[in-house]
């Protein structure tokens, strides 16, 4: 081992040889190739559950009819019906544990999402029912005079 | 003759040279490339509805607080555009906001809080296009990862690894649809993954949950009796930028040549 030509290959060696090792530590048990092969799967095969494990927050209106089957039946019958509960009242979270974690928006902005009128013909948007929110009683909260479960009621009457 | 010593020597040598790259090929076996080929899950695909489409929003407000992007923060997962073609053939394109608020009036919103005003006799056309990550078959943005944080599981979705992404930003320069954007609570690359957490417990995503309208919907294309399945395989659908040859997995009805 003398040999000044030797020499550097041992160190070569020796560096790949540590490489090898750290990456031995460094690297999660579970990371390597999934279905899709190495292009595209050359991943954490762990950090795919963590995904799933993400908190679900909106429930769906599913949930809220179990407690509130007359809520749910009234806007079922009512033009609002493919709005789900937690558009305007908020995700679900954990309601009913912590009946204070929902965020209920009563706000003219909510309602001016969809009944701004816009003269879009070529969208859904052409043919719903619209105002123009600076001139129809402006200052006032929708609710005043609509009812969001059912629109074509009476609403809170102040 | 050779002598013991140098024999010893010489032989502990070549093992030790041999075994390096038996090592590295340890890592790349070829039989881990063909690992479990997982056809019979499913394959997620939304499908988009742009005539559907009125433009509220609520679809990008329940996707960021669903997947917790914060909501003053102007970046998210999902947002809708709307286009504007005028009689002089002019189109006009804005998403204040990414439409969080929706569209509450009808300037466009050009910049610095100004607003272009466009008569009503003036539209040609005007719509909507909810635009979300595309969850693409051939996702550059996987390819161009350096350390795998980006990656495909095998139902089709693109995941991120926020504990393994060194933010060096590559896949958001490498995404031709603009759908990344740094996270600004997490610091690493962040998209949308179909609520990877609802699907996989047969929910549907929050944005399809929150559309009154119908206009976005997510399913399996692998099963031939998915609803949407049904409407990609018989109907004229359309995806984003064909020709980046990415083989986008989020399909249009309604598609417009104004739209990119
Ligand atoms: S749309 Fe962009 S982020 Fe989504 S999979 Fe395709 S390349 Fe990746
Ligand atoms: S919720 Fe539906 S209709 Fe409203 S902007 Fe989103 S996709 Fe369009």
């Amino acid at each position: 081992m003398k040999s000044h030509v030797w020499r550097p290959l041992v160190v070569v060696l020796v560096v790949i040889a540590l490489v090898l090792v750290a990456r031995k530590f460094l690297v999660p048990a579970d990371f390597g190739v999934g279905a899709r092969g190495y292009m595209y799967g050359w991943h954490r095969a762990g950090n795919e559950q963590q995904w799933k494990d993400v908190k679900v927050k909106y429930k769906t209106a599913a949930f809220c009819k179990d407690c509130h089957p007359d809520k749910y039946d009234e806007m079922k019958e009512s033009p609002h019906r493919n709005i789900n509960c937690e558009n305007c009242h908020g995700p679900a979270l954990n309601h009913p544990d912590d009946p204070r974690s929902l965020t209920i928006d009563r706000s003219r902005e909510l309602c001016a999402r969809c009944h701004t009128r816009l003269p879009y013909p070529n969208s859904g948007r052409g043919v719903m029912k619209g105002i123009d929110p600076t001139t129809h009683n402006v200052g006032l909260d929708c609710v005043t005079c609509h009812w969001p479960h059912d629109p074509r009621k009476e609403g809170h009457k102040r | 003759m050779i002598s013991r010593r140098s024999f010893c020597k010489k032989s502990l040598l070549i093992a030790g040279g041999l075994a390096i790259p038996l090592s590295c090929l340890e890592l790349f076996d070829p039989k881990r490339l063909l690992a479990e080929k997982d056809d019979t899950g499913a394959r997620w695909v939304f499908l988009v509805d742009t005539r559907k489409c009125v433009g509220c929003g609520f679809c990008v407000k329940g996707c960021k607080v669903e997947n917790e992007v914060p909501y003053d923060a102007n970046v998210t997962r999902t947002w809708v555009e709307r286009y504007i073609v005028t009689k002089d053939g002019k189109t006009h394109i804005d998403s204040p906001k990414g439409a969080r608020d929706g569209f509450p009036n009808k300037g466009i919103d050009i910049g610095h809080g100004r607003l272009e005003e466009i008569k009503d006799d003036d539209i040609e056309k005007a719509f909507f296009v909810p635009k979300l990550c595309n969850q693409c078959d051939n996702p550059p943005c996987v390819q161009v990862c350096p350390v795998g944080a980006t990656y495909q599981t095998a139902d089709g979705v693109v995941l991120v690894d926020r504990s393994w992404c060194i933010g060096c930003g590559y896949c958001i320069m490498g995404c031709p649809y603009g759908v990344r954007f740094f996270h600004p609570v997490f610091h690493v690359a962040e998209k949308c993954n179909f609520c990877y957490h609802r699907i996989t417990k047969g929910m549907q995503t929050a944005c399809v949950d929150s559309c009154a309208f119908g206009a976005r919907r997510v399913g399996n294309l692998r099963d031939p009796e998915d609803p949407v399945t049904r409407v990609i395989m018989t109907e004229r659908v359309n995806v984003l930028k064909e020709e980046y040859g990415t083989k986008p997995q989020v399909f249009y009805l309604g598609l417009s040549k104004e739209v990119k």
